[in-house]
C-alpha cells in the first residue's frame, strides 16, 4: 500500500445545492469503479444515517476510497470526501474541503444556480480547489442544459461549455464524469519523507476502537505504532490501526503517507481530543505549523431540552454523552427549571441541528421531551464592566446592572425568482434585517444580500421564506459578528405566575407583537380549567399583551348505566391520563406541547 | 339470600333516532321470535349458577322492548319466576315508545308483571321530535301514557331530553310543564349527549345551533328548581322522582359499591353483567348470539370453566370482555358511580366494603375537592355540590386510583 503512486490519487468531493443530486452522483461513481456488485449497493451509500435519507441531506460527512481503471489503462485510487449539505455545519463543510484537492460541482440542468451552490462553490474556490461542473438531471423534460452552462459561466465564472451532461439518476455521463476526475482534478502533492502533517475532517466514535479520526495525510507517514499529538488539542497517543474507507467499512492498511486520504485509531476516548481541524503530527518528530484554519467551534443556539417524564432525566444524560460522543459540536449542561424542572441547557450549531439531536434522542432512545424556546448567545455588558455571554434568559441579570447587549448578525444570501423579491424583501425587514444589495443572476433571479439577527432566523425563517416565494427561495448564511441592540427579556405570565420556560429575548420592537402571538397560542394550547386562567406577556414587570382561558363550565356525563360502565370508566381515565402528560405551575395544568408550539409562532397573522 | 338485579335487552327498533348510541336493529317478526328464544335458553342455562336468588329488579331495555308482542314479554318473566326467586314487590320495568302498545297490549302486559313503565317521550314539542328522528308525536304519547294509566300502571318514567339543537331555556320549561301536568312518578332529563357514529354528530352541522355551555347548564339548574317545585326530588344527576318512587333497577348499578351484594345480570344482545366481582359483557353479534348452544351450559359450570371456554369455544360462547375487579376497581367504582347519587356515597360504607378508611385511601382527593367547592361533607356522607355536577368528570377522574 505504501508504494502507491501519488500521480494516481485523486481527492475530490462533490458541492451542491440540496437535492441536485449530490449523493445519487456519489452512488453512481462507487458503483461505476466497480469496487461493489450492484447487490452491495444501498441506496445512497454515503448517507448512512435513517434520519439523513429521511431528510435528503447529509449531516456527518462520509468518505469512500474506490479504484478506477481509467481509459489511459491505469488504476487510479478515488477518494471521495462527502460534505454536510447544510450551513449549520459549514465550518465541517471548509474542512472536507481543505482535505480534497478539487471539486465535483452538480448543478440541476432544470433549476440552475440557487443560493448553496453559490456558497459552496465560493468555499471550494477560497480552498483553492479545482472546481469543475457537470450538469445532472438532464433526463427531466425541463432541462435546460446550455442555458444552465451560460449561468455557470456568467454567475461562478468557471468554464462550463465542456461539462458533462449527465443524469445520476439514470447512470447517464458517468464514464465522462470519471475521466473528468483524472484529467481536471490535480494529483496530490506533499512527500512522505517530511515530518508527518495531517488534516481531521471528522471523527466517529467506536466503542471497541474508541476514536476513529478521518485524516488527510498532507506530509510525512503515519502507521501503527506511530506516537502522534493533535496539534490544537495537545492530546497525544500511539496509533493502533490506519486504513482507508470501503463502502461502509473501515478496512486497515500498513501505512498512510502524503496525498493519501484514511483513518487512524489510537484508543482515544473523547472526541473532544479530535477537533476537526485539528493538525494530527509525529509527536517525536513534529511539524513546524498546523495547518491553517482550524477554529474552535461554537455553539450559535441553545435551548433547554427536559425529559417530559421526570424520571428520565439520568436517561436523558445518558443519551446525550452518547451522542456527544460523535458530535463534539453538541454542548450540554444540567440545568433546573421551575416550570420543567431538572433538565439541560444544550448548544447546537444551528436550527437544523437542534432538530436533528431532538430527533435523535427520541427516535434512537425513545426519549420523550420538552424543548423550551430556542434563543442565541447574546453578550451582556454590565455597569461593572463585566461581560457576560447569555445562553438561557433566566440568566439575564437586572436591568439596572445592564450597561448595553449585544447579539449576533449574520450576513445572508437569498436567491429568489423576481416575482417574490417583494416579499422576501418584506419578510427580512420584518426580520429587522439590514439591506446590503441586489444582484440579478440571470433576468428572472436575483440574489439578495442581507444582515439579519440570528435570533430572527432561528425559529421560523426557513418556513416564511419558503411560504412567501412557494418553495423557490434558497438561502444560505455566515455569522458576521456582535452588534449592540436593544434587546428585552419577554415573560410569559400563567394565571399570574412567570413560567421561566417560556421567557425569551427579543427585540424591543418586536416584544409586543411576539408577547400577543405568544399569548394568543397558549390560549389555545391551555385546556380549560375550573377557573379563569389570565396568560399575560410582560417586558420587566409591565404587562404588553394578555389573554384568557376561560373557565370550564361543563363536564358532565348525563348518563351512565349498567352497560356503560366500562365505557365511561375509560373515558374517566383518558381524561386522568391527559393530566399526567401536563406540567403543573401553580393551579395550572400546561400541556408539554405548549412549550413548543409557541416556538412556531405563524407570520401569517 | 343474595339478590340481583336482571337486564334483559331488546334490540330491536321501528327506526334508529339521530342520537342513539345504544345497540339496536331494525328486525322482522321471525327474527324478534328467533331471539326471544335465545333470550329464553340464556336465561334458563344461566340458572345453575343464581339459582334461588332473589331478583330484586328486572329491566326491559332497547332498542324497544315494547314492540314484542305482550305474551314474549310474559313468556320471558315466566322463564324468570321458573328459575328464580321473583316476589310481588320486584320492580319490573319496561321501556316502551309512543304508539308501539294498545291498550290491550299494555293490559296484557300489566297483568304478566311489568309494574313500572319508562316512556320515550324526550320532548312535547312535535318539531323537535322529528328533528331528533322519534317516530311519534306529542299526541301519540299523550295516548299512550292515558292508556297506561287506565291499564292501572301507577309507575311511570317518562324519559325527556334537553339541550336540543335550536332549544332555548323557555321551549324546554314548555315541556316540562305540560310533562309534570301529567303528573308521572318519575323523570328522566338528560342534557343531549353527542356521541360518535350518531347520524346528529355525522351531520351537525345541517341541525340548528346547539345551546351553549352557559345555555345547557342554566337548563340544567331550572330543571332542578322547577321539578323541585313540582314535588319532583332529583336524586341522580339526571332522574328525578316523587318521594318513594326512585327507581330501584338503575340504583343497583350506581350503589353497586355500597350495595355489593347487588348483583346485576344482563341477558340478551351486548347486555352487561357484573356478580361479585366478575364483569362481563355478552356478545354484540346477533348471529353468534342465536347459535349459542349447549356449549354455553359448559360455560356456566364455574366460573374457572368458563373463562376457558370463553377463550375456547370461540363461535359458541357469546361472553366477551370478561375482566375481574380488583379492590381498586371496586373502590373506584364506589366513588365514580355512587357520587352520581345526590346522596353521595356514605364514610362508613366504604370502610364497610373495603376494610380500610375513605380518609385513608382518598383523603387528598377529597380535600382538594372539598376545598373548591366542588364536593361537600355533611357527617358520613359526601356529595357533589350542583357546581360539583357541572364539571363531574374532573372530580370523578381524580378518584381513579
Amino acid at each position: 500500500m505504501s508504494n502507491i503512486d501519488q500521480s494516481k490519487i485523486r481527492n475530490f468531493c462533490i458541492v451542491a445545492h440540496i437535492d441536485h443530486g449530490k449523493s445519487t452522483l456519489a452512488d453512481r461513481i462507487i458503483e461505476k469503479t466497480g469496487l461493489l456488485t450492484s447487490r452491495e449497493m444501498q441506496d445512497q451509500i454515503l448517507d448512512n444515517m435513517d434520519l439523513e435519507r429521511e431528510r435528503g441531506i447529509t449531516i456527518k460527512a462520509q468518505t469512500v476510497r474506490t479504484v478506477y481503471r481509467a481509459q489511459d489503462g491505469n488504476e487510479y485510487i478515488f477518494n471521495l470526501i462527502d460534505t454536510p449539505g447544510h450551513v449549520d455545519f459549514n465550518y465541517e463543510v471548509s474542512r472536507a474541503l481543505a482535505a480534497c484537492d478539487g471539486a465535483i460541482l452538480v448543478v440541476d440542468a432544470a433549476q440552475g444556480i440557487e443560493a448553496q451552490t453559490l456558497a459552496n462553490v465560493y468555499l471550494a474556490l477560497d480552498h483553492d480547489l479545482d472546481v469543475f461542473p457537470v450538469i445532472n438531471k438532464i433526463d427531466l423534460p425541463s432541462a435546460r442544459p446550455d442555458w444552465v452552462k451560460n449561468e455557470i459561466e456568467d454567475v461562478i465564472g468557471i468554464e462550463a461549455q465542456d461539462a458533462p451532461l449527465i443524469s445520476a439518476k439514470n447512470g447517464v455521463g458517468i464514464e465522462e464524469v470519471l475521466e473528468a476526475i483524472i484529467d481536471r482534478i490535480p494529483a496530490p502533492k506533499g512527500s512522505a519523507d517530511n515530518p508527518l502533517q495531517a488534516l481531521i475532517f471528522d471523527s466517529v466514535y467506536d466503542s471497541y476502537k474508541g476514536v476513529i479520526v478521518f485524516c488527510r495525510i498532507m506530509e510525512g507517514r503515519v502507521s501503527r505504532g506511530t506516537k502522534i499529538r493533535m496539534m490544537a488539542t495537545g492530546a497525544q497517543a500511539d496509533v493502533v490501526e490506519v486504513g482507508y474507507f470501503g463502502a461502509g467499512q473501515f478496512i486497515p492498511c500498513d501505512e498512510l503517507s502524503a496525498g493519501m486520504v484514511g483513518y487512524l485509531t489510537a484508543s482515544i476516548k473523547n472526541v473532544k481530543d479530535t477537533a476537526v481541524g485539528d493538525t494530527v503530527t509525529d509527536a517525536e518528530r513534529p511539524c513546524a505549523e498546523p495547518l491553517p484554519g482550524y477554529k474552535k467551534v461554537l455553539s450559535m443556539v441553545y435551548c433547554g431540552l427536559y425529559p417530559a417524564d421526570g424520571a428520565k432525566y439520568p436517561d436523558l444524560r445518558d443519551a446525550l454523552e452518547k451522542l456527544q460522543l460523535n458530535d463534539a459540536s453538541l454542548f450540554y449542561e444540567p440545568e433546573t427549571s421551575v416550570a420543567l424542572g431538572f433538565g439541560f441547557r444544550c448548544g447546537f450549531l444551528g436550527l437544523l441541528h437542534l432538530e436533528i439531536i431532538q430527533e435523535r434522542l427520541e427516535r434512537e432512545y425513545n426519549l420523550d421531551l420538552v424543548t423550551t424556546a430556542p434563543g442565541v448567545v447574546y453578550k451582556v455588558y454590565r455597569t461593572n464592566g463585566e461581560v457576560v455571554e447569555l445562553t438561557n434568559p433566566s440568566n439575564l441579570p437586572d436591568p439596572s446592572e445592564i450597561d448595553y447587549m449585544e447579539e449576533p448578525i449574520v450576513t445572508a444570501e437569498i436567491m429568489v425568482t423576481t416575482e417574490f423579491i417583494g416579499s422576501i424583501m418584506e419578510l427580512c425587514q420584518e426580520r429587522r434585517g439590514r439591506y446590503l444589495g441586489m444582484e440579478y443572476v440571470e433576468e428572472t433571479r436575483a440574489l439578495l444580500r442581507y444582515e439579519l439577527p440570528l435570533n430572527e432566523i432561528i425559529y421560523d425563517f426557513f418556513d416564511a421564506l419558503k411560504s412567501r416565494s412557494r418553495g423557490y427561495a434558497s438561502f444560505d448564511y455566515d455569522i458576521k459578528g456582535y452588534e449592540q441592540s436593544e434587546l428585552v427579556k419577554l415573560d410569559i405570565l400563567i394565571n399570574k405566575e412567570e413560567v421561566d420556560a417560556l421567557s425569551f429575548i427579543v427585540h424591543k420592537q418586536s416584544a409586543y407583537d411576539r408577547g400577543r402571538r405568544m399569548c394568543e397560542k397558549l390560549k389555545d394550547e391551555i385546556p380549560r380549567h375550573l377557573f379563569e386562567i389570565p396568560i399575560q406577556a410582560a417586558v420587566g414587570g409591565k404587562v404588553i399583551a394578555r389573554e384568557t382561558v376561560k373557565a370550564m363550565r361543563k363536564d358532565v356525563l348525563a348518563k351512565c348505566y349498567g352497560g356503560d360502565i366500562t365505557r365511561k370508566k375509560k373515558l374517566l381515565e383518558k381524561q386522568k391520563e391527559g393530566k399526567k402528560r401536563m406540567r403543573q405551575i401553580g393551579n395550572v395544568e400546561i400541556p408539554q406541547k405548549a412549550f413548543m408550539s409557541v416556538l412556531k409562532l405563524d407570520d401569517s397573522k | 339470600m343474595r339478590s340481583m338485579g336482571v337486564y334483559i335487552h331488546i334490540p330491536f327498533c321501528v327506526r334508529k333516532c339521530a342520537y342513539c348510541d345504544f345497540l339496536s336493529m331494525p328486525a322482522e317478526r321471525t327474527r324478534q321470535m328467533e331471539y326471544v328464544r335465545a333470550l329464553k335458553r340464556e336465561i334458563a342455562q344461566a340458572a345453575q349458577r343464581y339459582s334461588g336468588r332473589t331478583v330484586e329488579t328486572v329491566f326491559f331495555g332497547g332498542g324497544t322492548p315494547s314492540l314484542l308482542e305482550a305474551e314474549e314479554i310474559a313468556e320471558i318473566l315466566d322463564c324468570l319466576r321458573a328459575q328464580y326467586q321473583v316476589d310481588a314487590d320486584t320492580e319490573i320495568t319496561l321501556e316502551m315508545n309512543p304508539g308501539t302498545a294498545g291498550a290491550d297490549k299494555l293490559l296484557r302486559l300489566r297483568n304478566a308483571g311489568v309494574n313500572r313503565l319508562s316512556i320515550g317521550l324526550q320532548s312535547a314539542v312535535n318539531a323537535e321530535l322529528a328533528l331528533l328522528g322519534r317516530i311519534h308525536t306529542y299526541e301519540d304519547f299523550l295516548r299512550t301514557f292515558h292508556l297506561a294509566r287506565e291499564a292501572a300502571f301507577s309507575n311511570i318514567n317518562i324519559d325527556l331530553m334537553s339541550a336540543l339543537p335550536g332549544q332555548s331555556t323557555a321551549g324546554w320549561l314548555c315541556t316540562l310543564g305540560t310533562v309534570t301536568a301529567l303528573e308521572p312518578e318519575h323523570i328522566s332529563a338528560y342534557s343531549l349527549m353527542i356521541e360518535e357514529g350518531t347520524t346528529l354528530y355525522d351531520n351537525l352541522e345541517t341541525y340548528p345551533a346547539l345551546p351553549d355551555e352557559d345555555e345547557e347548564r342554566h337548563i340544567y339548574q331550572v330543571t332542578k328548581q322547577f321539578l323541585a317545585e313540582k314535588g319532583y326530588q332529583r336524586y341522580e344527576i339526571s332522574n328525578y322522582a316523587r318521594p318513594g318512587y326512585e327507581c330501584r333497577h338503575n340504583s343497583i348499578y350506581w350503589q353497586r359499591g355500597v350495595r355489593h351484594t347487588a348483583d346485576y345480570v344482563g341477558f340478551g344482545l351486548g347486555a352487561s353483567s357484573t356478580v361479585g366481582a366478575e364483569r362481563w359483557r355478552n356478545t354484540s353479534d346477533m348471529e353468534r348470539y342465536l347459535q349459542q348452544d349447549a356449549a354455553i351450559e359448559l360455560d356456566y359450570n364455574s366460573q374457572k370453566t368458563e373463562r376457558v371456554c370463553a377463550k375456547k369455544t370461540g363461535h359458541n360462547a357469546i361472553r366477551e370482555d370478561l375482566e375481574e375487579l380488583s379492590k381498586d376497581d371496586r373502590m373506584e367504582e364506589f366513588m365514580f358511580l355512587g357520587l352520581r347519587m345526590t346522596a353521595g356515597i356514605s364514610k362508613q360504607e366504604f370502610e364497610d366494603s373495603f376494610g380500610i378508611a375513605l380518609e385513608d385511601i382518598y383523603g387528598d382527593v377529597l380535600r382538594r375537592w372539598t376545598d373548591r367547592n366542588m364536593l361537600i361533607q355533611q357527617g358520613d356522607q359526601i356529595r357533589l355540590t350542583d357546581a360539583g355536577i357541572d364539571v363531574s368528570n374532573v372530580v370523578l377522574a381524580d378518584f381513579l386510583l
